[in-house]
């Protein structure tokens, strides 16, 4: 299985390629730039260096949010339209668990991925080794970054926060966590491509046409509609062909 | 002539679009989805919306249009797509997907600039013959591009402020017209007679430069001022008089530029282009003051936003070889 993996939900980028259970090239590149400008250069060139043709591809695996609207759009347009135009198999992974694999394989201890989501809020989800296996525990959110921190503090056990993000809300976290928290080396607070990848191959592949990304928040316009018509029953209707 | 197939592709704002244009000028095939429905509930384009649907619509759409056109991409010889102007991010999702085809299937990629898609528009009818004159008018847009060959552009005229378009789904909004307003308005029109004599602004100075804010606003306050006053309002009357007032300006200039710049070919273009009182009063124009100039005005389905108009502008590109690299971006503010 030849994967090209494509991480572009937040700040970072990261591509990588594998061969079934190789690495061949990861490039996780973490300046401000602007994605739609350097997404596809970067998988053309590491292809070159790969020597791989895009035909020689046979799964894309994309990060498909949270994260940053555009960001999101970026790599989930880039992977289903490669994916459809070759023929190929789709995965779609939470960006967070990416995060959250990330983390040290500690009895009993919680992986909790964070990225900001702006206003005091965050994307995060909760997520635990057990017996190797990463599990998910409680659904990715978005939720107030002191909601989150009272949440878990109650659950009681060790808990690695994952991400940069994190520090941007690190107060709150001390306060209510202090003593929960274990503090990880910088390396694992960076999402990587090649974990993605790892995460993707097991999973099933997507239909690749209704494949899109997972915001976790409606649009605010959307929102706000929704709350103006309760009743209304959703069910899309909204595209119409000329 | 050896044949050339261009996939093209439109995401600028809220209509996602693949087409497969044939030398430029044959349609072979040109999908639109509409999101209009959508953003009808808020009264008009929401970005963030609209760019959830083109993620949720672009490889439908380039699938129905390859599969329409009976092309494999082995046939294609480019992948066209709209940088800009328009929406933001709702560019970046046909960009890159057009990005992802020209790779996979290693095929030159093309930048097109949306509003030369609205001219060539023209092309898939009738071939552009040059110098020649557009009017362009849209949502967004209010210019006179003048053209001395098929890859020279040069703007003459433009709003100073509101475009022709915004104006009319701005009075939409006052008459409580379903957005976008523009179609009930000319039809209204219709029904009505240019009685309420709104200005007819900058029509007398010596440039092609239009404004339409003062009329807006000028329409604006008759509404009010009669609610006031519980006057009873005609509203047929106002649409027909406001639509007079926008088409005076815009066609009194039009002639004046192609007189003087001395064209072969007056060109409407343009999602405004589609208004039945504008259309009518631009060819009785030409025919009384431009016997040698042939006026091309685009079908309806050509006159909204799509993709086949993106193919049409491609051909010039790709015939020199006008390429665009993999690091293409969404150009929101872009200009001809």
């Amino acid at each position: 299985m030849r994967i090209l993996a494509i991480d572009t939900s937040n700040q970072l980028m990261s591509v990588a390629l594998i061969d079934d259970d190789r690495l061949i090239i990861e490039r996780t590149v973490n300046v401000k730039r602007n994605h739609s400008i350097q997404l596809m250069p970067a998988i053309e060139e590491m292809m070159k260096e790969a020597e791989w043709r895009p035909k020689d591809l046979t799964r894309i695996v994309v990060a498909k949010g949270p994260g940053s609207y555009t960001g999101v759009r970026i790599g989930v347009t880039v992977a289903k339209t490669l994916a459809f135009s070759l023929g190929i198999e789709l995965v779609g992974v939470s960006s967070l668990e990416v995060l959250a694999a990330n983390g040290s394989q500690i009895e009993g201890s919680y992986c909790v991925p964070v990225f900001d989501a702006r206003r005091g809020n965050i994307y995060t989800g909760l997520y635990q080794y057990q017996n190797g296996k990463l599990v998910q525990v409680e659904k990715d959110t978005h939720i107030s970054a002191v909601q989150w921190a009272v949440y878990l503090k109650q659950l009681e056990g060790p808990v690695q926060l994952l991400g940069e993000d994190r520090l941007k809300h690190s107060d709150s976290f001390t306060k209510e966590c202090g003593e929960q928290l274990i503090d990880l080396p910088t390396s694992r607070h960076y999402a990587r491509a090649s974990v993605l990848a790892e995460r993707g191959k097991i999973r099933k592949p997507e239909n690749k046409h209704l494949f899109e990304p997972e915001y976790l928040k409606l649009a605010e316009a959307e929102q706000n509609w929704m709350e103006a018509h309760p009743d209304f029953e959703q069910g899309g209707g909204w595209i119409e062909k000329l | 002539m050896e044949k050339k197939l261009i996939l093209a592709i439109e995401t600028s704002c809220d209509e996602t679009s693949a087409a497969v244009i044939e030398n430029g000028q044959t349609i072979l095939s040109n999908i639109v989805a509409s999101q209009i429905k959508s953003h009808q509930r808020f009264g008009g384009v929401v970005p963030e919306i609209a760019s959830r649907h083109h993620v949720e619509q672009i490889t439908l759409i380039i699938e129905e249009a390859l599969e329409k056109a009976e092309v494999s991409y082995e046939d294609l010889d480019a992948v066209a797509v709209t940088e800009g102007p328009g929406l933001v991010g709702a560019l970046l999702i046909g960009v890159n997907a057009a990005k992802a085809i020209a790779f996979a299937h290693d095929l030159p990629l093309i930048a097109v600039n949306h509003i030369k898609g609205h001219i060539f528009a023209n092309q898939l009818v009738t071939p552009l013959e040059f110098p020649l004159l557009s009017l362009v008018v849209s949502g967004g847009h209010t210019e006179l591009i003048y053209m001395r060959a098929e890859d020279s552009y040069e703007i003459i005229g433009e709003t100073r402020d509101d475009a022709a378009g915004e104006a009319y789904d701005k009075i939409g909004r006052v008459l409580g017209v379903p957005y976008p307003g523009g179609k009930h308005i000319d039809r209204m029109a219709h029904e009505g007679k240019d009685t309420y004599d709104f200005p007819r602004a900058m029509i007398q100075d010596d440039n092609f430069d239009f404004s339409f804010s003062g009329l807006k606003s000028s329409f604006i306050n008759t509404v009010h001022n009669a609610k006031q006053k519980n006057e009873e309002i005609n509203e047929n009357d106002l649409a027909a008089s406001f639509q007079a007032a926008v088409i005076d300006v815009l066609v009194d200039k039009t002639i004046r530029a192609a007189k003087e710049k001395n064209v072969r070919q007056l060109i409407l273009a343009g999602g405004v282009a589609a208004n039945k009182g504008l259309r009518t009063a631009l060819e009785k124009a030409v025919s009384e003051e431009l016997a040698d100039v042939e006026l091309l005005v685009p079908p309806l389905e050509l006159c909204g936003d799509n993709a086949a108009m993106i193919g049409a502008a491609a051909y010039v590109q790709l015939k020199s070889n006008n390429y665009a690299d993999f690091s293409l971006n969404g150009r929101p503010g872009l200009s001809v």
